[in-house]
């Protein structure tokens, strides 16, 4: 009789649900909703890309509607969880009224909080984000905390009440993969909250990278909206996230200087 | 004064200048929230209105809530954005 029925195929599940303040997301991809050449192609992203969690910026209404920018026109909140961020923003004080703004839209209080620091590079300013960051724990605020690939700095912020810490990768927009893995490692290792590494993934093989740090899971824009095909790009981060993630879990073998065979030496022809 | 310049005066007399989004706009005095918004074609739900560096919260208040002379608003809105 066929055997094949009584064999199941083996699948592998994460043994953790990604969780942050409590609440558990389906995707460990979350990604950003900006420089795509439609909206459609960037919902046709979303979708590839499995992500729950999406970004958005909040910025004045153009009033001369000399094209319409709104974006809560073509995502569903029931289906994406919107993650408001502070991107632009050069003080704490520009940060928290940002984030003050995007909490009365009504969705959420999380907020992705970024305070800029430097306009060639964009790092973040540590010191602003830090005291932005206690204001807005202070309010209420879910806040994960955008920021440079600091160990200290990012003990402080899990310190002062951030519910995620989002070390990155290598600059925004820069697509140079990671720059720091050790850093990257140092810090999932020695924080209790998640940490998302964003920021600066350029192809999947970054991305994977990234995940067999041990990290908790990745935010991406660039990556995807600046491929020549982001759809298609948006289905290999997921799958790279998977990859790296399963990887990560699994535990590489060791590293070795000489070869080792992996098929028998003996049983040769004589 | 002939009555067509005194209808232009009291209608001037009627008109607030307000700061919306950094530009300045003319509104008939009395001009509500609301009426704003609606004048803009902006639905109440998908924009934030912050005046005078005050977020305005409560959307059911705003077709009372008068406008003043020399408002600073900002409407805002979600953009795609990483």
């Amino acid at each position: 009789m066929a055997h094949a029925d009584l064999i199941s195929p083996a699948t592998v599940t994460d043994p953790q649900p990604f969780v942050i303040a409590g609440r558990e997301f389906r995707s460990r991809l979350m990604i950003g909703t900006g420089k795509y050449a439609s909206n459609a192609q960037m919902i046709d992203a979303i979708e590839v890309s499995g992500a729950e969690v999406v970004t958005v910026a909040v910025r004045r209404v153009d009033l001369d509607r000399t094209k319409d920018e709104g974006i809560l026109h073509h995502l569903d909140p029931d289906r994406h969880f919107l993650l408001a961020n502070t991107a632009g923003c050069y003080s704490a004080v520009d940060a928290v009224r940002y984030a003050r703004l995007a909490r009365a839209a009504g969705f959420n209080e999380w907020v992705k909080l970024e305070v800029i620091g430097d306009q060639q590079t964009l790092l973040p300013d540590s010191i602003a984000l830090l005291a932005a960051t206690k204001t807005l724990v202070d309010e209420g605020f879910k806040v994960l905390a955008y920021t440079n690939e600091d160990l200290v700095t990012a003990l402080k912020l899990e310190d002062v009440g951030a519910v995620a810490v989002m070390p990155l990768a290598s600059p925004i927009g820069s697509g140079l993969g990671m720059l720091n893995p050790y850093a990257i490692r140092t810090i999932k290792q020695r924080l209790s909250v998640p940490v998302i590494v964003d920021a600066g993934v350029g192809t999947a093989s970054d991305a994977c990278i990234v995940m067999e740090q041990g990290v908790d899971g990745i935010l991406m824009n660039t990556g995807i909206a600046a491929a020549q095909d982001p759809v298609r790009m948006a289905a290999a981060m997921k799958a790279a996230v998977e990859a790296g993630r399963n990887a990560y879990l699994a535990g590489r073998m060791p590293r070795r200087e000489v070869a080792v065979p992996s098929s028998p030496t003996i049983g040769m022809l004589g | 004064m002939t009555q067509a310049s005194t209808l232009a005066t009291d209608a001037i007399a009627r008109e607030m200048a307000l700061t919306v989004n950094g530009a300045e706009r003319r509104v008939p005095a009395g001009f509500t929230v609301a009426d704003l918004l609606a004048s803009l074609e902006l639905d109440a739900r998908t924009v934030v209105i912050e005046r005078n560096g005050i977020i305005l919260r409560d959307r059911s208040s705003f077709a009372m809530m008068e406008l003043t002379a020399d408002d600073k608003l900002e409407i805002v809105h979600f953009v795609g954005g990483g």
